[in-house]
């Protein structure tokens, strides 16, 4: 039995019912508040939370943070981030179900750990960055985007796989 | 007719709990796709893997439909919906960053989250990363400002953009995904599989 579970612990779901169910959660999503998904969203206020307890004159004079704050509500304060905090929640129960928790670095044989956490740190930087320019990130700009057929939306989600495979060649050591 | 809370049939009050319980839908469905694993997600640019793009044009499609099925039976007003807003060259100096951050660090934001959620160790590093990716972007605007809103063509539509029915946007991007499914799997067949 122990075994069994072992050996399934890395059988998911098959992707066309997968996303079968994530097109439905979008439709619902729309349906219910008018907007879609996101992801980004939630980080992008922590940042601003913490900015703005650290040095709220910098923040406020920041033309950029000045976006996101303002006086009677906390940036923490959005539906982004509720639904960021389901997303946890819906993820651990996910794992927990399938065996699949456990504190690891994942990566390849063929690497070490840390050259895993070290692209892993630098990826994050470029996807936060990237989705900063784009307004959103897979979720919010490619997927929402592309449920209510935003020109922008298909231009994002085109443009990260299009540039994805073109540099995919210098980082395949740590993949493959 | 919806959407339901900006019409107020339902008090705003149920705002937060509703964000709740759809990210938790969100989140188990990326997470039992296997999206907590960067090695699954990275399979893509390889050929190894392509669950990312089956469940991400399986969704986008689904979305797509229903949305207009949704509107042409009255359940939804498509006009009060929130349409991405498109700056050209903000979306596609934007994308191809968030492209070789994909590849480099191996998730996404919402796939990074799962994996955080069962506890992946590189994926805490690469939120960490996503947070300081945002406080460069932001102390470092002004660099940034001619790109974030130039070329701005407002919130518009491939219909507008393409200036045919909607019905034959959404016929063409199926036809695209179908074509891409079956590209997939061919190509699958053909490369090395790796095991993970």
């Amino acid at each position: 039995m122990n075994l069994n579970k072992e050996k399934n612990s890395h059988v998911y779901w098959n992707p066309y019912f997968g996303g079968f169910l994530l097109g439905i959660l979008i439709l619902f999503t729309f349906y219910m508040t008018g907007r879609g998904l996101g992801a980004s969203g939630a980080m992008k206020s922590t940042v601003v939370t913490v900015v703005d307890a650290v040095a709220p004159t910098h923040a406020e004079n920041n033309a950029y943070y000045s976006k996101f704050i303002s006086e009677e509500k906390s940036p923490m304060n959005t539906w982004l981030v509720f639904e960021t905090l389901g997303v946890l929640i819906g993820g651990f129960l996910s794992g927990g179900l399938s065996g699949r928790i456990g504190w690891r670095v994942q990566h390849s044989p063929k690497i070490t750990s840390k050259r895993r956490l070290i692209y892993a740190l630098a990826g994050g930087v470029l996807f936060g960055l990237g989705a900063q320019l784009a307004r959103g990130c897979t979720s919010g700009a490619g997927l929402s985007g592309m449920a209510v057929l935003s020109t922008g939306g298909f231009i994002t989600a085109f443009s990260i796989f299009g540039t994805g495979y073109i540099v995919a060649y210098f980082f395949r050591k740590n993949w493959i | 007719m919806g959407p339901i809370l900006p019409n107020g049939i339902i008090p705003s009050e149920w705002d937060s709990i509703i964000a709740i319980i759809i990210g938790m839908a969100f989140g188990f469905i990326l997470e039992s796709s296997g999206f907590s694993s960067s090695r699954k997600l990275a399979g893509v640019f390889y050929g190894y893997d392509f669950a990312v793009i089956k469940v991400f044009f399986t969704a986008a499609v689904i979305a797509v439909i229903g949305v207009y099925y949704m509107n042409y039976l009255g359940l939804i007003n498509i006009q009060q919906l929130y349409v991405h807003p498109t700056y050209i060259w903000a979306a596609i100096i934007g994308g191809a960053i968030m492209g070789v951050g994909f590849v480099m660090g191996g998730f996404c934001p919402g796939t990074s989250l799962c994996a955080v959620a069962i506890g992946k160790i590189d994926a805490i590093v690469y939120v960490v990363g996503i947070m300081i990716g945002v406080l460069i972007f932001s102390e470092a605007f002004g660099l940034f400002e001619g790109i974030y809103d130039g070329e701005s063509l407002g919130n518009i539509t491939l219909v507008d953009t393409f200036g045919i029915e909607a019905e034959w946007v959404i016929f063409f991007f199926v036809l695209m995904a179908i074509v891409a499914f079956i590209v997939a799997d061919f190509v699958r067949k053909r490369v090395k599989s790796i095991f993970y």
